[in-house]
C-alpha cells in the first residue's frame, strides 16, 4: 500500500489521529519544552515543599519543593527516550531471530523458540525486575531489561510471518533462480513481514513506557534527582495522604502518552493488517 | 482428550521449567559480588569466608552447583532466607496464599464486568454505551496501575473515608491461620464482621489489580460476540422466535467463550505480574511485595526462590489453558 494513502487513511480514522495527536504533544513537550519549563527541575527550594498547584506551580511542588510542571516536562524526554530505546532493543535481535528461525526451521527453529519460551515463562515485569537487579538499578539498565523481556515477542510475531511468507510463489521462484539465503530474508520475506512489526512495535512503545515505570515506581529504574515520571509516582506515594498532587501530575503524563500510543497503534493495525485484530 | 498429547504437554512443561532453573541458576551467578561476604558482612575473615563458601558449595565447579541446586529443589529445598536465615519455602508458602486471595478475587472481578460490558457493547454496537465501554477499556490498559491505585487510595480511602488504606485485616482481627485465605479462616471461625472486615480490605487491592484484565476482556468479548452475533444459527435462533436474552446467553455468548477463556487464562500470568505492584501500594503481605522486599535487601536465596515459584504458576497455568482450550476445540490438537 502506497504510504500517502496510508497515512490518509489514519489521518481519516479519528481515534488514530487522536493518538498521534497525544504522541505529537508529548513529542513537542520534549523537544521544546526544557526552554519553556518555568522552574529549574533539579534544584531543590525548601520553603515552598509540597505545596499544591498555584499560578506559580501549576502542578504544585514535591517534597523537596521543587516544581512539578517543570519536572514533568523533562520527563516527557526521558519516557519518549525509554520508549524508543527500550522497544529497538527488543526489536533488533526479536526480529532476527524470528527471521533465522521461521526460515530455516529444524533444530535452529527449536533451539531459538524453546529459549523464547523460557523468557515467556516469567511474568513480564518480574524478569525486567530480575535482570535490573543484576545489572544494578539506573536508567540505562531499565531500558537494557525492559528490552530484553520483550525480545520474544517480536520473535514470535515475525516467526509466524515467515513461514507463511516461506511458502508462498514469489519466494520459491526467488530460491529455484538461485537467491541466496541472506537475500531472500533482506530482500523478499523482510519486507513483507513488516506491518505486524510496525503494528507490535507502536503498541510495545506504550508497554515499554509503563513497565519503565513501574521499575522506577519500585525504586529499581531512574535514580533521584532525575525527573522520571514512575520514580516520581514513587516519592508521591509516600505523600499520598497530604500532597495527592505530586503522585497525580506525573501518572496523568504517563496514561497521556500510553494512551497515544495505543490509540496510534490500533488505527496503524486497523489500515496495515486488519487481520491481527487479536494482536 | 489423547493422554498422548497431556504428556507431550506436561513434559514440554518440565523442559522450560528444567530451562527456567538454568537461567535463573546462571542469572544469580552474574549478579556481582560475593554471597558469603554480601551474608557475613565487611569485617569477615577471609577463614571464615572460605569455610562458608565450602560449606555454600561455592567453592565447586558450575555444572556440580547446579547439580545440587536442582536435587535440592526437586526436595522442595529452595534455601535460607539470607535476612533471617528461615526457609525460603516457608516463607513462600504463606504469602503465595495472600497473592492468590487477591488474584482470585481480581479476576473474578475482571471476568464478571469484563465480559459484561463486552456482551451489551456487542448486542447495542455503535452505541453510547459501547463507545464509552470501549474508551474506558483503552484507558484502562493505558494506565499504570500504580497511578490508579493510589489516586483510588486518595479518593475512597483519604479523602472520602469509606474504605481502609492498607493491609488485609484490621488490628486485632486476625482469625487463627488454617488456609491463610482471610476469607476463609474468618469464615471458618464463625467470625462474621471479621469477614466482612476482610473483604473491605480486599476490595481496593483486587479492583486496582482486576482493571488490566477488564479492559482486555471486554474488548475480547466484544469482538468475540460480534462475529457470532452475524452467523446463521443466530438468525435461526431469532427467527424460531426464542427471546433475545435466550439467543444471546445460550446461542451467542457461549460460542464467543472460547477465545474469552483463552485470555482469562493467559491473563492470570499478567495478574500475577500485576500483584508484584499492586502488593507494594496497599502494603498487601504477598508474594509480590516479598519478592520487591528480597531484592531491596539483596537476599537473592529468597528473590531466586520466588522467581522459579512464578515461572512455575505461569508454566502451570499455561498448561491448563491449554488443555482446556483442546478439550473445547478438538482440532488445536490435531495441529499441536
Amino acid at each position: 500500500m502506497p504510504k500517502r494513502e496510508t497515512f490518509q487513511d489514519l489521518l481519516r480514522s479519528g481515534s488514530a489521529a487522536f493518538g498521534m495527536g497525544l504522541i505529537a504533544l508529548v513529542l513537542l513537550v520534549a523537544l521544546i519544552g526544557p526552554a519553556f519549563a518555568p522552574h529549574d527541575p533539579l534544584t531543590p527550594a525548601p520553603l515552598d515543599r509540597l505545596k499544591g498547584p498555584s499560578a506559580e506551580h501549576l502542578f504544585g511542588t514535591d517534597s523537596l519543593g521543587r516544581d512539578i510542571f517543570s519536572r514533568v516536562i523533562f520527563g516527557a524526554r526521558i519516557s519518549i527516550l525509554i520508549g524508543l530505546i527500550s522497544v529497538s532493543i527488543s526489536l533488533l535481535p526479536g526480529t532476527l531471530l524470528g527471521l533465522v528461525a521461521g526460515y530455516f526451521g529444524g533444530r535452529v527453529d527449536s533451539l531459538i523458540m524453546r529459549l523464547m519460551d523460557m523468557l515467556l515463562a516469567f511474568p513480564a515485569i518480574l524478569l525486567a525486575i530480575f535482570i535490573t537487579a543484576i545489572l544494578g538499578p539506573s536508567l540505562p539498565n531499565t531500558m537494557v531489561a525492559v528490552g530484553i523481556v520483550y525480545i520474544p515477542h517480536y520473535a514470535r510475531i515475525v516467526r509466524a510471518s515467515v513461514l507463511s511468507l516461506k511458502e508462498q510463489l514469489f519466494v520459491q521462484a526467488i530460491a529455484h533462480l538461485g537467491g541466496g539465503h541472506a537475500r531472500i530474508l533482506g530482500r523478499h520475506i523482510l519486507p513483507n513481514a513488516l506491518p505486524p512489526i510496525i503494528v507490535y512495535a507502536t503498541l510495545g512503545m506504550g508497554t515499554a513506557v509503563l513497565q519503565a515505570a513501574a521499575l522506577g515506581f519500585l525504586g529499581l529504574g531512574a535514580q533521584p534527582p532525575q525527573p522520571e515520571w514512575g520514580a516520581m509516582l514513587s516519592e508521591g506515594r509516600q505523600y499520598i495522604q497530604i500532597a495527592p498532587h505530586v503522585a497525580a501530575f506525573p501518572g496523568a503524563a504517563i496514561l497521556v502518552l500510553v494512551l497515544g500510543f495505543n490509540l496510534f497503534g490500533d488505527g496503524l493495525r486497523d489500515v496495515l493488517d486488519p487481520s491481527l485484530r487479536s494482536l | 482428550m489423547p493422554t498422548g498429547y497431556i504428556a507431550k504437554r506436561i513434559f514440554h512443561l518440565a523442559l522450560i521449567l528444567l530451562g527456567v532453573s538454568l537461567l535463573v541458576f546462571l542469572m544469580l551467578r552474574m549478579i556481582p559480588g560475593d554471597p558469603a561476604r554480601l551474608l557475613l558482612g565487611e569485617f569477615a575473615t577471609q577463614e571464615d569466608l572460605t569455610r562458608l563458601r565450602t560449606q555454600m558449595g561455592l567453592d565447586r565447579s558450575y555444572p556440580v552447583q547446579y547439580g545440587i541446586y536442582l536435587a535440592n529443589i526437586l526436595q522442595g529445598d529452595l534455601g535460607n532466607s539470607m535476612r533471617n536465615g528461615s526457609p525460603v519455602v516457608k516463607e513462600i508458602g504463606a504469602r503465595l496464599v495472600a497473592t492468590l486471595e487477591l488474584s482470585v478475587a481480581a479476576m473474578l472481578i475482571a471476568s464478571l464486568v469484563g465480559i459484561a460490558a463486552g456482551v451489551v457493547s456487542a448486542v447495542r454496537q455503535y452505541s453510547l454505551f459501547d463507545y464509552g465501554s470501549m474508551f474506558m477499556a483503552l484507558i484502562g490498559v493505558s494506565m499504570p496501575i500504580f497511578w490508579l491505585g493510589l489516586m483510588l487510595m486518595y479518593l475512597l480511602a483519604v479523602l472520602f473515608p469509606v474504605m481502609p488504606m492498607m493491609g488485609r485485616i484490621g488490628m486485632g482481627s486476625e482469625p487463627e491461620v488454617v488456609t491463610g485465605l482471610m476469607l476463609v479462616d474468618t469464615l471458618a471461625a464463625g467470625d462474621v464482621e471479621g469477614f466482612a472486615d476482610a473483604l473491605h480490605h480486599l476490595v481496593l487491592p483486587a479492583v486496582t489489580l482486576a482493571t488490566i484484565p477488564m479492559a482486555i476482556v471486554a474488548r475480547i468479548t466484544r469482538s468475540a460476540m460480534l462475529e457470532v452475533l452475524n452467523k446463521d444459527y443466530v438468525r435461526t435462533a431469532r427467527a424460531k422466535g426464542m427471546g433475545e436474552a435466550v439467543v444471546i446467553l445460550r446461542h451467542a455468548l457461549r460460542n464467543a467463550f472460547l477465545p474469552v477463556v483463552t485470555v482469562l487464562g493467559l491473563n492470570l500470568g499478567l495478574l500475577l505480574g500485576g500483584a508484584v505492584l499492586t502488593e507494594t501500594i496497599f502494603s498487601w503481605p504477598g508474594l509480590g511485595r516479598y519478592v520487591v522486599d528480597s531484592l531491596m535487601a539483596r537476599d537473592y536465596a529468597a528473590v531466586q526462590g520466588c522467581i522459579l515459584v512464578f515461572a512455575g504458576l505461569m508454566a502451570f497455568i499455561n498448561l491448563i489453558v491449554d488443555l482446556v482450550y483442546a478439550l473445547l476445540d478438538p482440532r488445536i490438537r490435531v495441529h499441536a
